[in-house]
């Protein structure tokens, strides 16, 4: 057995110690909001967040990260508010659908560490997630959009 | 007011031969009414001419609200979608059709996917950009409908006029009592009454359109998808389900002559090793063989097919090669063809030239590659079976479970989940004929098949390979009088019919044979070209290589004719008018009436005219910058792509921005059509300048996204601005939108590479062509 924290959730799961997260995540616990798109970690539509950061959970055995925290889509927000869900579907960013999730976490974690990114920022952070639909300008304008957001809920609570 | 007064007392007599049906479709839902007594019916006169568009598809189209419209005692409205959301948007805007024509709140739908069943819903294919195109009308008939039954329901309810009511935002009203009845508290007795005859509906003024081509509404599926709820193919989940992933026949033909399944067994979590027939070719929607692993999750399948064995026994596409097949591609090109289109006298003409040009334009096999890739899951129990899957035809899923199952029809039901993107990719149910064929394998216990990106990649059934040869001859000054094109590509019929090496009318149909441009001597031909793996439809198909070709040899007569390309493209259009597409031998016309739908090259040269000015044609650039021009009429919609490039000392492209202008008739859903522009122009520059597909001894030599290469958001065109022109004439039919704006985007971007640099792109995809 194998130990991990999933959405604040402590947990133990059976899956062979080689078992990438992924298919822990999507056939164990039935959080299927992290998808497979490759396997071979080169489009991100399985990122999650391990330890705060974003990885792809495609080529990310359990044993690699037993007891670490790891949040999926299903975790960032309770109510779907998060700024970056917000700015996703005010803009209307997805077409269908499919790599948004890792879209999402990847951009969350850009944003949770560069509060203003500027394009280059966006592109080194964003260039590993493919969306074939190409909804690249407006996930580029929702990641703006939402660290607007973000900033203006700060100066609030200030 | 919009009710048409004279029938509605026809519509009253109804009523009373109504009985009560909704009741029995459930306890949650009232349907609203009763079928129309012959809704599958064509009015007598309409029988006897010959169909077009959405009638002239297979099972048709319906028009009956109580086919796919149900309303709740809590005016939840309840929407059967019979077409496939694949990222077009098609959930919604359908959505948005019926709520505007029902007086409806949109926020008060609740839009359901509908199994596929053809001889229910009508024609299901969603392919070929018309699901809006086919369905607006019809959709606005069956809401209209609805609205009339609820309308008559109250004035019944009232002791009043039917006439003297209306429906306004989800409630039906009388204006002279200030009554108000919701459509929930209607439902019940509109649901005793017979659906009025088409003759017998008015439909709302389209001045009074609340969401039809407004920008006020949210994506049906937009929470689902940001929280990661929303339900694809690959998420099927089913008690006792197991998981399974298959060895694929590497080359198209290849049978499995032996394979040893021990070491797979031995995987912990491997339950069953199954073979998989290879289907006689060509093997159009069956699967094309190999070895299945099924175990208690994907991880173990995925490992227990890395440990299978396998022996092949090759087939007789092994001598695949795409280096030589280039070279007979080249050599079919520049011997005559199948002349389909003549005009004048070519050879003649060409004699007297003053200046002659010829060039050759090649575009690869590409792999739709959706990131989902195909995956399904079948249950096969008490003699019926069940599909969940992500597939664009789901009828045509149907038939080939019945087929393979040995079953009745309605033994057969396939669920259709949102797609993660299609491309035509999904049109071809193979992948859940394999897991039916492995739940059989499991005394049906519920198999899910995931394919790998490997298997999707190596494995689609690709965009042809194609070469177009063209000459032409210009006169002194410089104005074309001699045009030939030649274009040669292994056709998709290849794929479901023996012996078929010659394009079929949809695909010479595609740009090819209605080619727009004012030629006095012209032939265009199709040589030969034999398939050597499954070619199928990729967005837009053959319009891509067709327009490469075409808008890119009209700027390199341009250039030989020292002339601006944006100027000598609009000059090669000619004057403005009205081109019926059978006279240029093109009898197909996406379906559609060529009266109805001609080609309007006033509405092309306008679609140019806006690109250019957007982009500010004209303007002086930097070194190592230039813009590029290009349009294209397709899937009934005229598109021009003005593209400005820059290219770095090293040879790196990069788009700063894009305009395409759009003219699609009447605009039902304007944010998803340019969406839908954004996305083809990031694909149209994925293909353009990095996607290709190779064969050697008959495999493909791309693997995963590392070697098949797609746009990512750092090299993408930076700012993508569309253009809708046209305006809301709602007397203009309306015209695609999924697909024609993938084909104008290679040629724009070559002939900005051409202004900026000089270097002319004839062989897609740029890759490092231009690198130092």
């Amino acid at each position: 057995m194998t130990t991990l924290t999933v959405n604040g959730k402590k947990l133990e799961v059976s899956a062979e110690p080689d078992t990438p997260l992924l298919w822990v995540l999507r056939d164990e616990l039935g959080l299927t909001g992290t998808k497979f798109g490759c396997g071979i970690a080169q489009c991100g539509a399985c990122t999650v967040h391990v330890g705060g950061s974003p990885v792809r959970s495609c080529i990310t055995a359990i044993r690699e990260i037993q007891g670490q925290d790891v949040v999926t889509i299903e975790g960032i927000s309770a109510d779907g508010m998060h700024p970056v869900q917000v700015a996703w579907r005010r803009l209307k960013v997805p077409q269908c659908g499919y790599c948004q999730m890792g879209q999402i976490m990847s951009a969350i974690a850009l944003l949770k560490d560069t509060p203003n990114p500027t394009d280059a920022d966006i592109d080194g952070a964003m260039s590993g997630n493919i969306c074939r639909c190409g909804t690249y300008t407006r996930i580029r304008a929702a990641i703006k959009e939402a660290a607007q957001a973000a900033h203006g809920a700060k100066g609030a609570a200030l | 007011m919009t009710h048409d007064l004279n029938l509605i007392p026809t519509i009253a007599n109804f009523s009373r031969r109504g009985f009560l049906k909704g009741a029995a479709a459930g306890s949650f839902v009232l349907a609203v009414g009763l079928s129309r007594a012959s809704f599958a019916e064509e009015p007598a006169n309409l029988a006897r001419e010959k169909k077009y568009g959405a009638e002239s598809m297979p099972h048709g189209v319906r028009d009956d609200p109580t086919i796919f419209l149900s309303i709740a005692p809590d005016g939840t409205v309840v929407f059967q979608c019979i077409r496939q959301e694949m990222g077009q948007g098609v959930r919604t805007s359908l959505a948005m059709i019926i709520a505007d024509e029902l007086e409806a709140d949109l926020a008060r739908f609740k839009v359901v996917q509908a199994d596929g069943d053809e001889e229910r819903y009508g024609n299901q294919d969603t392919d070929g950009s018309r699901s809006v195109r086919h369905h607006f009308m019809p959709l606005r008939r069956a809401a209209a409908a609805a609205r009339t039954m609820l309308e008559i329901a109250a004035a019944t309810k009232w002791g009043v006029s039917p006439r003297d009511v209306h429906a306004e935002n989800h409630q039906v009203i009388h204006p002279a009592s200030g009554r108000k009845a919701g459509f929930g508290e209607l439902t019940k007795a509109a649901g005793h009454l017979r659906v009025p005859p088409r003759e017998g509906i008015k439909l709302k003024d389209t001045a009074r359109f609340r969401y039809i081509g407004k920008d006020n509404v949210e994506l049906v599926d937009g929470f689902d998808i940001t929280t990661g709820r929303a339900c694809y193919g690959i998420d099927t989940r089913l008690d006792g389900m197991l998981y399974a992933v298959v060895r694929h026949s590497p080359a198209w033909g290849d049978k499995v002559k032996s394979f040893d399944a021990s070491a797979a067994m031995n995987v912990p979590g491997v339950v069953k090793v199954v073979p998989i027939e290879t289907y006689p070719l060509p093997s159009e929607f069956w699967p094309i063989g190999g070895v299945g692993a099924v175990a208690k999750n994907t991880w173990a399948a995925i490992k227990g097919r890395a440990a299978l064995k396998i022996e092949w026994e090759p087939g007789p596409n092994r001598d695949y090669n795409s280096d030589s097949y280039k070279k007979d591609l080249e050599a079919a090109a520049r011997s005559p063809g199948n002349a389909l289109r003549v005009a004048g006298d070519f050879d003649k003409a060409m004699a007297g030239a003053a200046k002659k040009v010829q060039a050759e334009y090649y575009v690869p096999h590409l792999a739709q590659a959706p990131m989902e890739p195909p995956a399904a899951t079948v249950r096969i129990k008490d003699g019926m079976c069940e599909a969940w899957a992500c597939v664009q035809a789901p009828q045509t899923t149907r038939d080939h479970l019945t087929k393979l199952l040995n079953l009745s029809p309605e033994k057969v039901a396939v669920h259709v989940t949102l797609l993660g993107g299609g491309f035509g990719r999904k049109s071809k149910p193979d992948f859940v004929l394999e897991a039916a064929i492995l739940s059989r394998a499991m005394n049906g216990a519920p198999v899910k098949v995931t394919w790998t990106r490997e298997d999707d990649v190596q494995h689609s059934y690709f965009h042809t390979v194609s070469l177009e040869h063209l000459e032409a001859g210009l006169d002194q000054e410089g104005n074309p009088t001699a045009w030939l094109h030649r274009s040669v590509a292994p056709p998709i019929l290849a794929t479901f019919k023996p012996g078929i090496d010659h394009e079929s009318p949809t695909e010479t149909g595609m740009g090819l044979l209605n080619n727009p441009l004012d030629l006095s001597n012209l032939r265009i031909e199709n040589g030969k070209a034999v398939a050597k793996t499954r070619i199928g439809w990729f967005r837009s198909v053959s319009n891509i290589p067709h327009a490469f070709a075409i808008q890119s040899f009209v700027a390199e007569l341009a250039a030989a004719a020292g002339k601006d390309q944006k100027a000598y493209l609009i000059e090669a259009l000619g004057p403005d008018r009205k081109i019926n597409p059978y006279e240029c031998s093109d009898k197909w016309n996406y379906t559609e009436d060529p009266a109805r739908y001609p080609i309007d090259t006033g509405r092309l040269r306008a679609v140019i005219e806006r690109a250019a000015l957007e982009a500010q044609w004209g303007r002086q650039l930097p070194k190592g910058q230039g813009l590029g021009i290009a349009a294209h009429y397709s899937f009934l919609t005229y598109v021009a792509a003005a593209v400005l490039v820059a290219i770095s000392p090293q040879g790196e492209i990069s788009i700063p921005h894009l305009d395409v202008a759009v003219d699609c008739g009447p605009q039902i859903n304007p944010d998803r059509i340019r969406s839908q522009f954004e996305g083809a122009a990031i694909m149209g520059f994925g293909l353009t300048s990095l996607g290709e597909i190779t064969f050697k001894n008959g495999e493909a030599e791309q693997t995963n996204f590392d070697t098949y290469l797609l746009a990512r958001i750092d090299a993408s065109p930076r700012e993508i601005r569309v253009h809708l022109v046209g305006g809301q004439d709602w007397n203009q039919p309306l015209g695609g939108i999924g697909e024609p704006g993938v084909p104008p985007i290679a040629p724009a971007v070559c002939n900005a590479i051409f202004n900026a640099t000089g270097k002319r792109i004839r062989s897609l995809p740029i890759k490092d062509k231009l690198r130092v």
